[in-house]
């Protein structure tokens, strides 16, 4: 797989939007804007482009021609793409082996346009949102077994491979993850793959109180029932998920089982029990059912064409309860994720102010907020990811190790960065 | 064994030993602070024994802030510093350097905290790896790496080393079962990166410390999530009448949707020398054995076996048997656990290579090996963390004989070498530290490696954190990577090593 990097290709410099097809365009591109210190925003499919600081960039580098399978080997468990491949085309060869990305990221194209755009799998890596099997399967990261890249010098990097196991150097993968595009150009990934479990059922629990909800989770959560997703949603939300195994249409919470089919069977009566429910306040989504809801699930649906704010909130499980207590004082529509440690919520108005106020709130109760979805008046003087002084410092040594002149998405994390 | 080039030692640092050790002594308790050489002789090794140097001074801190002080001491005075744990590291991560103070971190041996309700453990970093399970295991929880060294390694380690174990391939190694960690950094920074909750924003430190190998900080705190214990556990132990029989059945079970929580894989070679040694009820006429295990619910775990069941009489099992007791299932183990003592009674030295290769590759690489054995003519058994490809050669040699011992040398860099030519790593669980370092341009080009060197170097612009390990010195590739064992003595004889 290694191009020559001297190799040249007839680059236009003059444009303002790249859209390489090949390594050998994007190093050259690199070296020229290391060179003349222009400032790249870096894109893929524009799903998730909107989360971040605004900032400003003379040229963009649109990575979605940069695109194609590379290798897959399904009885290794991995896949190996260019950066720009769409995460679609990606879930797509896998279903055939009936395998699936574990970690379920988030499609934010509801929320942003009102329609699906899971996005290119760089842009999932970059910004290593997680969906709904988080607390069992790890994030995105967890599944990030190798990457090549170009660093702000123009340089191909690489760091770890397409084996699991693999301790040599440090673990460039996990770092690249969540970084939203400011330490290298992401050009080649390596994904860790999974079957896809044989069936997956879903205990649904009529139930609008938040406190109990929590109560539900943290058993089903500690139990040796293994479940593989938890969600709370309010009362507002029920009418969301009027399905044929699910006529409720109050607030519910809901508890997801997967594996082979007698053993999902015998862990949803288990839990059922375990949790001392009545049947008249229970329903069981089966398989496909089961499927759709996690879908709406991960693409934030009740979100679509959200107006207000949204923002991501993640808590230790045990602090979950009071904050939201403390913000329903606020104008909030919110859904509890991962089992009760993350809160997606909606603020129909939201000012600095009230941001400032949210924010300790979270920092006192040892979790973060990202804010995702927010007014352009309020983006730009707000803090899009909080971060403390110390971290602030080794983070803008660790750019400036990738990336010295700061020429990758400058200042789309943090100012300076 | 060949002798190895260190940093070069600094004479002024070397000439102001009693000067350190008196500021050193202002700074912790006098009694922590270690300088006659027979109280420096313990820390003169890990657990990659054939390298052994004593340090300039030894210094055990009980606080953060001692950790931190010590730190700026040393790097506002340019004196390098190596961490050490347990000792239990096999590529000899923390073996001293002449000029270096050596961090000792035994003292912080408490677990602070259990916190059931956020699922998850909060601990002093010598705590061993063991301990954390112990401490939660009559709430039917458990801390799901599990090194074979848990009952002595201590969980900082782990970290430092990103280790894995039997049941890496369902259940991650360390990396992906922390949480946060509490990191002093050369300059004598104290910071923390993640805590109890998931996936911390901005750049993921936790996961670059994270088998840093003691290069980028020294870990003070960490909190690792704790799992509910499986409902049950079962094993199956299968007989194939070739290699490539055992890999298709490996490659078939991860095909169909099996996820093991263990598979292993044992040569003609070891699956005989164990058996005579723990009398395991091995198939040993066999020319591969696999130990595989399921855990979760009866159901599940029976659904899992009966699949195994036909998967392996496909690629024609010679012999099959499922535990039918937790008794039997530990029997199974028995035997693989004590591969390496059983190779200590076959040979008067061994080396443990620590390859990972794609799994599809097994039989081609154990081809390979077979034909080194022959070309070095020093024989070798083989096991073989399947379910991950984590291939652990064990090339047997006798050490007083200069030529057996270059032979062995040569065997083992060609091995790993190859591993990095099938497209696996140099390590899969031990990591580089001084033992694999003169090989990472075998995986690595220069840019890769100056890539990492340039993240070193922001963290700690002095290079005296660790100096020495995981990155090449020579700038050439030496023939050098394995775990030397002689006459069946470890520096921890009894620490199960797999």
């Amino acid at each position: 797989m290694e191009e020559k990097q001297n190799s040249q290709t007839s680059l236009d410099f003059n444009q303002n939007i790249f859209k390489p097809t090949s390594r050998q365009e994007i190093v050259e591109i690199v070296k020229t804007c290391y060179k003349k210190n222009i400032p790249l925003e870096i894109n893929g499919l524009k799903s998730k482009n909107k989360i971040g600081r605004n900032f400003q960039s003379e040229k963009t580098l649109d990575l979605s021609d940069y695109k194609g399978i590379i290798d897959y080997k399904p009885e290794e468990l991995y896949i190996k793409v260019k950066a720009g491949t769409p995460l679609k085309e990606i879930i797509k060869e896998l279903d055939k082996n009936n395998q699936q990305l574990a970690f379920e990221p988030n499609d934010f194209g509801y929320l942003f346009s009102g329609e699906s755009n899971s996005g290119s799998i760089g842009g999932v890596v970059s910004c290593n949102f997680a969906g709904s099997r988080r607390f069992k399967v790890g994030s995105v990261r967890d599944h990030i077994l190798g990457f090549q890249g170009i660093n702000g010098k123009g340089e191909t990097i690489k760091s770890g491979g397409t084996v699991v196991k693999n301790v040599t150097g440090y673990d460039l993968s996990k770092l690249i993850s969540g970084s939203f595009g400011t330490l290298t150009i992401l050009t080649e990934l390596s994904i860790k793959v999974l079957p896809k479990p044989e069936t997956s059922k879903t205990l649904v629990i009529k139930n609008p109180h938040l406190k109990k909800a929590l109560d539900f989770l943290g058993k089903a959560l500690s139990s040796s029932t293994d479940p593989s997703g938890g969600v709370f949603y309010p009362d507002y939300f029920g009418k969301d998920f009027v399905l044929n195994d699910l006529t409720h249409d109050g607030g519910l919470t809901a508890i997801r089982i997967e594996g082979p089919t007698n053993s999902v069977d015998q862990r949803v009566k288990r839990l059922s029990k375990e949790l001392g429910l009545l049947d008249q306040e229970l329903s069981i989504l089966e398989n496909e059912q089961s499927n759709i809801f996690w879908n709406r699930t991960k693409n934030l649906e009740v979100f679509k064409k959200l107006e207000s704010n949204l923002l991501r909130i993640v808590l230790p499980i045990s602090e979950t309860l009071q904050v939201i207590q403390k913000l329903k004082s606020y104008d909030i529509k919110y859904f509890v994720d991962w089992g009760g440690s993350l809160i997606w919520a909606a603020f129909e108005t939201l000012d600095a102010k009230i941001l400032s106020d949210i924010k300790d709130i979270v920092k006192k109760h040892q979790g973060y907020i990202t804010l995702i979805k927010i007014e352009d008046d309020l983006k730009a003087s707000a803090d899009i990811f909080t971060i403390d002084p110390i971290k602030y410092k080794i983070s803008e040594k660790i750019k400036r190790s990738f990336d010295p002149k700061r020429i990758f998405n400058p200042g789309k994390m943090y100012t300076g960065i | 064994m060949s002798s190895l080039q260190m940093p070069k030692v600094d004479n002024a640092i070397m000439s102001k030993k009693d000067k350190i050790a008196s500021d050193l002594r202002r700074i912790i308790n006098f009694k922590n602070v270690l300088s006659n050489p027979d109280e420096l002789r313990p820390f003169e090794t890990d657990g990659l024994t054939a390298y052994r140097q004593m340090p300039l001074l030894v210094v055990m801190p009980e606080t953060v802030e001692e950790v931190s002080q010590i730190l700026k001491y040393c790097n506002e005075n340019k004196v390098k510093v190596v961490p050490r744990g347990a000792g239990t590291g096999l590529s000899g991560g923390s073996m001293p350097l002449e000029d270096c103070v050596l961090m000792a971190m035994g003292k912080f041996n408490k677990i602070i905290e259990i916190d059931y309700e956020n699922r998850c453990v909060v601990t002093q970093p010598c705590v061993t790896n063991l301990a954390i399970t112990h401490a939660v295991q009559d709430k039917g929880f458990y801390y799901a790496p599990d090194p074979s060294s848990q009952i002595a390694c201590s969980i900082g380690g782990n970290v430092a080393e990103n280790s894995g174990g039997v049941h890496s391939l369902k259940y991650g190694a360390t990396t992906n079962n922390l949480l946060g960690i509490q990191v002093v950094l050369m300059d004598g920074t104290v910071t923390k990166f993640g805590g109890k909750a998931m996936d911390a924003e901005g750049y993921d430190f936790l996961g670059l410390m994270t088998g840093s190998e003691g290069l980028l900080g020294v870990i003070t705190e960490v909190t690792v999530k704790i799992l509910k214990s499986p409902e049950v556990v079962k094993a199956a132990l299968v007989g194939f009448p070739s290699i490539e029989d055992a890999g298709n059945c490996v490659a078939e079970i991860i095909a169909e949707g099996c996820i093991p929580a263990g598979m292993e894989i044992m040569d003609k070679a070891l699956t005989k020398a164990t058996n005579d040694y723990s009398k395991a009820g091995y198939p040993t006429d066999a020319e591969a054995m696999m130990i595989v295990e399921f855990d979760g619910t009866e159901h599940e775990v029976e659904a899992y076996i009966q699949k195994t069941k036909e998967i392996a009489e496909k690629n024609n099992s010679s012999s099959l048997k499922i535990s039918k007791s937790n008794e039997e299932r530990l029997k199974f183990w028995a035997g693989r656990k004590a591969a390496f003592p059983a190779c200590g009674v076959l040979a008067p030295d061994y080396m443990c290579m620590d390859g990972s290769i794609p799994r599809g590759k097994l039989a081609e690489v154990l081809n390979e090996i077979s034909r080194l054995s022959k070309k070095y003519n020093l024989p070798v058994a083989n096991a073989f963390h399947a379910g991950d490809g984590n291939l652990h050669p064990l090339i047997m040699f006798d050490a007083n004989d200069k030529e057996s011992l270059r032979k062995c040398e040569e065997f083992g860099a060609d091995i790993l070498k190859y591993c990095v030519k099938v497209g696996g790593a140099l390590t899969g669980e031990h990591g580089v530290g001084i033992e694999k370092r003169e090989l990472m341009c075998e995986a690595f080009n220069d840019k890769d490696i100056q890539q990492q060197l340039t993240i070193k170097v922001a963290l700690d612009p002095n290079s005296l954190l660790n100096p020495g390990k995981v990155y090449p010195i020579l700038r050439k590739c030496a023939e050098e990577g394995r775990v030397h064992v002689h006459g069946g003595k470890t520096k921890f004889p009894d620490i199960p090593r797999f």
